[in-house]
């Protein structure tokens, strides 16, 4: 009874149900549509969440990695003509290398400026992709094959929604795993007092690179499965006001929730979808939407409520 | 009660009458639902913006005067940011969940490419409202576009500079989509036109100072005439730089400058820039015998009227694309979707803003470079060239 309570157990189970039971009540595809990008987005939160919301480090600049993803992807199985999954893996390891050449510089930073040096990352790699236009079509983006794996091709929504549906639920397995173990102990440490983590032998810079090359790698491959699903990439992927939404999502959802952030990135995903229908006031909703929860439960949604109905039942 | 009463029975007929006529008619009024999705805020808001005013004015008007098929038109817009990602999302939903019966929509090259699967697979007709060539190049069976591609631009301007003995220029392109394959189709095309391009230089996205380009094309020997490949604000730089430096050859732009803001962002160095444009652009000085004279000064009229700022071509695009659109559904007799796009792709000697459209199963845009005409920047605004 107790393991159903427990967030690696039971919070996995009602994942798993909830992804498993939601295709019964989705009428068509535009609605499976809207539940993989919420599902691409999770796992990018995900892995955002352990540097945010564990670590205590804030990156700007994650669009970026998810756009390196895409791109990756793009070009490897596009101009290339390599298969889908060695693609994703190879842009994934490279993301990954970058993000742990990345780290040390960019993660000896504090505060503020950790935030500009993720930022202006994010907006390099950005103008990058804009400007090569040669490899990766400019401004303008470009097409992206397929996903084939010996011989099958992934198409259509529905099929993608298992597939996006799998992941999220592995990824979520795995980043629940990670802050359950000694790793995640530390990270906590880490974003509970650096020196404090450092006088009691936790080696912080080797644990801040690590959550970081996490969580990059994660971005990496929720934009090679993003890029092979919707079929046509561009660079506002990459952009900074993407990187804005990612982290939106993770503070708006929870901080240190992994819950949390699939919370925060469903919410985002599917109201700007709801407040189309009213488009000329959709950003002045979304915008007071944000500044309640801020205002009134500013640990994010998943973590004020759960302490509200603890509360409630004590 | 007396049921049978003569004034009860009359009462009853009249309800009975008037529910069923009201019941038919809402059953004949079934609408046809219009798609459309535009870049109204964000980068291209420029474009976006205008082209979804003059949807909105034109489908009231349209409504006013009976619809189509007397059906009345009913309008979804969804604004997607010039975002390709949300221009690919509001596509899936115009299809599966509004399910509408064409599509109009895709303001830049990037956000119409990122949804043309998706409306292929899903087979029904849609007009882009974007440049690049390779929309309709190679042809799909269910895209068309409304607005001249940069290679009719490239061609008219070869052709006006030969007419004025110009044949070796310098050529200067921005890192865009538009000016890139602009420059591409300049250097494609100046053998078969008997252009030369001695200088070739280019600039990057967000540069704010052309100089050293343009000294290297003015200290190019021989060098006739200039192009410029571009669009937005770099195109009021350009022409800034040219007259800094002082060069005198005549300076040719795109109709990517085809806009009021390029002429106020210069501050009075736009004047002599040479540039292909549509009708629209000098609409009060065409000749009456012009036949786009008729056509262009309703629109423009109407929208000034509407929205009490002054026209744009890119409404102007989407002006054609709407009655394209309105004219092949017309002809088709039905909202079928195989045949509205048959009778689009029928389109013969329509005339639009842009020009006199004549379709065909090779040619989705249907526009030759008679339907530029060239203007060069005068007294702050445009004059024709004959």
């Amino acid at each position: 009874m107790r393991a159903l309570l427990a967030p690696r157990t039971g919070g996995l189970l009602a994942l798993a149900i909830v992804i498993a039971l939601l295709p019964a009540v989705l009428p068509n595809n535009f609605y499976f549509n809207v539940a993989i990008l919420v599902g691409l987005n999770a796992i990018v939160c995900v892995g955002l969440n352990l540097l945010i919301g564990y670590a205590g480090q804030i990156s700007l600049g994650h669009a970026g990695f998810f756009g390196l993803g895409a791109y990756a992807s793009a070009l490897l199985t596009g101009s290339y003509g390599w298969p889908s999954l060695a693609a994703l893996v190879v842009g994934a390891a490279a993301v990954g290398a970058l993000a742990f050449l990345l780290a040390r510089p960019i993660l000896k930073l504090k505060g503020h400026y950790l935030a500009m040096g993720t930022l202006g990352m994010g907006v390099i790699i950005s103008i990058v992709l804009n400007q090569e236009a040669g490899l990766t079509g400019g401004p303008d983006g470009m097409p992206v094959p397929a996903f084939e794996v010996w011989g099958w091709t992934a198409y259509g929504e529905r099929t993608w929604y298992w597939i996006v549906g799998g992941t999220l639920l592995v990824t979520t397995w795995l980043a629940l795993n990670l802050i359950e173990s000694p790793i995640g102990r530390a990270l906590r440490a880490i974003h509970g007092s650096e020196i404090a983590a450092e006088v009691i032998g936790v080696k912080t810079e080797r644990f801040k690179t690590l959550v970081f090359v996490i969580s990059a790698v994660l971005a990496s491959v929720g934009g090679s499965m993003f890029a092979h699903y919707s079929g046509f990439i561009t660079p506002s992927e990459a952009e900074f006001f993407h990187s804005i939404a990612f982290v939106t999502m993770v503070v708006l959802g929870g901080m240190a929730s992994i819950f949390g952030s699939i919370l925060g990135a469903a919410i985002l995903t599917v109201l700007p979808q709801f407040l189309a229908v009213l488009h000329d006031y959709e950003t002045l909703v979304l915008g007071a939407v944000m500044m309640s929860v801020m205002i009134f439960l500013p640990k994010g949604l998943l973590p004020s409520l759960a302490e509200l109905l603890r509360r409630r039942s004590l | 009660m007396k049921i049978w009463d003569v004034r009860t029975v009359l009462g009853w007929t009249v309800g009975l009458l008037a529910a069923a006529t009201i019941a038919l008619g809402a059953q004949a009024q079934e609408p046809i639902k219009l798609g459309v999705f535009l870049s109204a805020t964000g980068g291209a808001a420029f474009l976006g913006d205008p082209e979804k005013k003059t949807i909105e004015l034109y489908v009231e008007k349209i409504n006013a005067d009976g619809g189509l098929l007397g059906r009345q038109v009913q309008l979804t817009i969804y604004d997607d940011g010039t975002k390709a990602k949300e221009a690919l999302t509001f596509v899936k939903r115009l299809i599966d969940q509004d399910k509408v019966d064409l599509i109009i929509g895709g303001t830049t090259t990037g956000n119409t490419m990122a949804v043309i699967n998706e409306v292929e697979q899903a087979g029904l007709p849609f007009i882009s409202l974007a440049g690049a060539s390779v929309i309709i190049d190679p042809v799909k069976k269910w895209v068309f576009k409304t607005p001249h591609t940069d290679r009719l631009a490239v061609q008219k301007i070869f052709t006006d500079m030969k007419a004025r003995g110009l044949t070796k220029i310098g050529l200067l392109a921005g890192s865009g989509g538009f000016d890139k394959s602009c420059a591409g189709n300049a250097r494609a095309l100046m053998e078969s036109e008997g252009v030369e391009i001695l200088a070739d230089e280019t600039h990057g996205a967000g540069d704010t100072d052309m100089t050293p380009q343009l000294t290297k094309i003015k200290n190019t020997e021989g060098v006739q005439a200039f192009l410029y490949c571009g669009f937005g604000a770099p195109t009021s730089i350009v022409a800034k730089n040219y007259k800094q430096l002082g060069i005198t050859i005549p300076h040719y732009q795109t109709h990517g400058s085809a806009s009021v803001r390029f002429i106020k962002g210069a501050d009075g160095a736009a004047e002599g820039v040479r540039l292909p444009a549509a009708a629209l652009l000098v609409v009060d000085s065409l000749p009456d015998s012009h036949p786009q004279k008729a056509i262009a000064s309703a629109y423009k009229a109407a929208y000034e009227d509407g929205y009490k700022e002054p026209i744009s071509t890119f409404g102007g695009h989407a002006y054609d694309a709407l009655f394209l659109a309105a004219e092949a559904i017309k002809r088709a007799g039905s909202l079928d979707k195989e045949a509205v796009r048959s009778e689009i792709e029928k389109t013969n000697g329509f005339i639009g803003v842009d020009g006199i459209f004549t379709m065909s199963p090779d040619d989705h845009l249907g526009l030759d470079n008679d339907s530029f005409v060239m203007v060069e920047v005068h007294d702050g605004g445009w004059k024709l060239q004959e």
